[in-house]
């Protein structure tokens, strides 16, 4: 009796090791299957928030291939180190762009990605990822307003450090009326990211790419 | 090899699509019927998904019906449904990226969607494949009728359009497609939020218990004239 048993729980534990061995064969070739697609999706999608924030004419060398990796930095917002990518002209050093953390939105954090060009002028800024409140504080995404298509052209100098606010403030900036928390957050984590840019540009910005 | 027949079609679509639906009747699988039904294109393209990785379980899940010992039969379930939506998740990111920015993070939790496993357990393990492929999509297909009507209500009522978002499923050129069904509309937020979700499904199970009463009512009254 007790033979019978034990061997059906050897029976039964056989056929869970069968079904868990196939199941583990089939994901492997899936993943290495679809691997080299989904590298080339990822950083094809990647590409393209860059050149949103970064004209291509800015610009002739494989930006994925010159990024580099920033420790995390009050300025930027950030806690854990962050990735800036060198745009080059050829080969001279002719922006980049920075990944920034605007932590004071209405519910968490901003990720925005802000390029700006060598003069220190800000050739475009995305929102990556937030938790604004949907129809309300979430008109920073490009998805739903031209909103964040102001800072294009800005730079520390026009305007002047006092006016990075919203009109409410006395400051250069549009906002909508009844939500005001989430442009100040992305107003203020632009401007410290060009601080960071003014402070860091002679470390940033080298004649040759990093290795 | 076992054939269909036309009345036993009828019997399970007729089962998945109204009598059983998943959504309105069964009330399973809420978690990505309330989170994903903001639109019409994020909820049929769901829908679509959980008809796929249904179609795909439950037809695995019969052809091994036999060889699997009744007490782990749940593990062995789990184990196939979880495969194969990994294997949906991989492939729908390497093929369809655009709608799998979209979705991906709702593809991994059809495992979890509890129909899944309960069409695989309920039906799947006592009937034939070809049967409970079909059992699995119109049980699929009744799921994806009720979201994709619940993302229209909370699409329409929420942003005053139907169709947004098409674009990431058929490129830029279907841009265009998107109807503005209530031009100028400021949105109500309360249908794109979760509660909008309740309200609405809340909305669809009334109007269904309502259809099948009158039906009833009617059948009782022509037996009584009769």
């Amino acid at each position: 009796m007790m033979k019978a048993s034990s061997l059906n729980a050897l029976r039964t534990g056989a056929v869970l090791l069968v079904f868990s061995a196939v199941g583990t064969a089939l994901l492997a070739s899936t993943f290495n299957a679809t691997r080299p697609a989904i590298e080339h999706n990822e950083q094809e999608a990647k590409l393209a928030l860059i050149r949103q924030v970064l004209p291509s004419t800015l610009f002739d060398n494989n930006l994925l291939g010159d990024a580099r990796s920033l420790p995390a930095d009050d300025l930027l917002g950030t806690r854990k180190p962050s990735t800036a990518w060198i745009a080059r002209k050829q080969g001279e050093p002719s922006g980049l762009v920075l990944e920034a953390i605007a932590p004071d939105g209405y519910s968490g954090e901003i990720a925005l990605l802000i390029g700006i060009a060598a003069s220190g002028e800000v050739t475009g800024v995305r929102v990556t990822a937030h938790r604004e409140t949907p129809g309300l504080g979430d008109y920073i995404d490009i998805a739903k307003s031209r909103w964040i298509e102001q800072f294009r052209g800005k730079s520390l100098a026009t305007p002047p450090g006092s006016k990075w606010k919203v009109h409410k403030d006395g400051g250069d900036f549009d906002s909508v009326a009844g939500a005001t928390i989430t442009p100040r957050a992305v107003i203020k984590a632009v401007k410290s990211a060009l601080d960071y840019f003014v402070r860091h540009q002679a470390e940033l910005l080298t004649p040759h790419p990093a290795q | 090899m076992i054939m269909i027949t036309r009345e036993e079609f009828r019997k399970i679509f007729l089962n998945g699509l109204w009598k059983q639906n998943t959504g309105v009747v069964q009330i399973l699988g809420l978690c990505p019927l309330l989170a994903i039904s903001n639109s019409v294109v994020n909820a049929l393209s769901l829908g679509l998904a959980t008809v796929f990785v249904m179609a795909a379980s439950s037809g695995a899940v019969s052809s091994v019906r036999n060889f699997v010992p009744h007490e782990i039969r749940i593990p062995v379930f789990v184990l196939i449904i979880a495969s194969l939506v990994t294997v949906i998740d991989l492939a729908m990111n390497a093929f369809v990226h655009p709608i799998y920015l979209v979705l991906g993070i709702f593809i991994p939790l059809i495992t979890t969607n509890c129909i899944v496993l309960a069409r695989a357990d309920a039906f799947a393990a006592k009937n034939h494949p070809l049967h409970s492929v079909i059992d699995a999509v119109a049980m699929g297909l009744g799921l994806t009728l009720v979201l994709v009507v619940l993302g229209g209500l909370r699409e329409i009522a929420g942003k005053g359009t139907l169709f947004s978002g098409i674009d990431l499923v058929f490129g830029e050129a279907a841009k265009p497609w998107v109807l503005h069904v209530l031009p100028d509309y400021h949105g109500f937020l309360l249908a794109i939020l979760p509660p909008g979700a309740f309200i609405a499904l809340g909305l669809l199970i009334a109007a269904r218990n309502w259809l099948n009463a009158r039906a009833e009512r009617r059948v009782r009254l022509a037996a009584a004239h009769a």
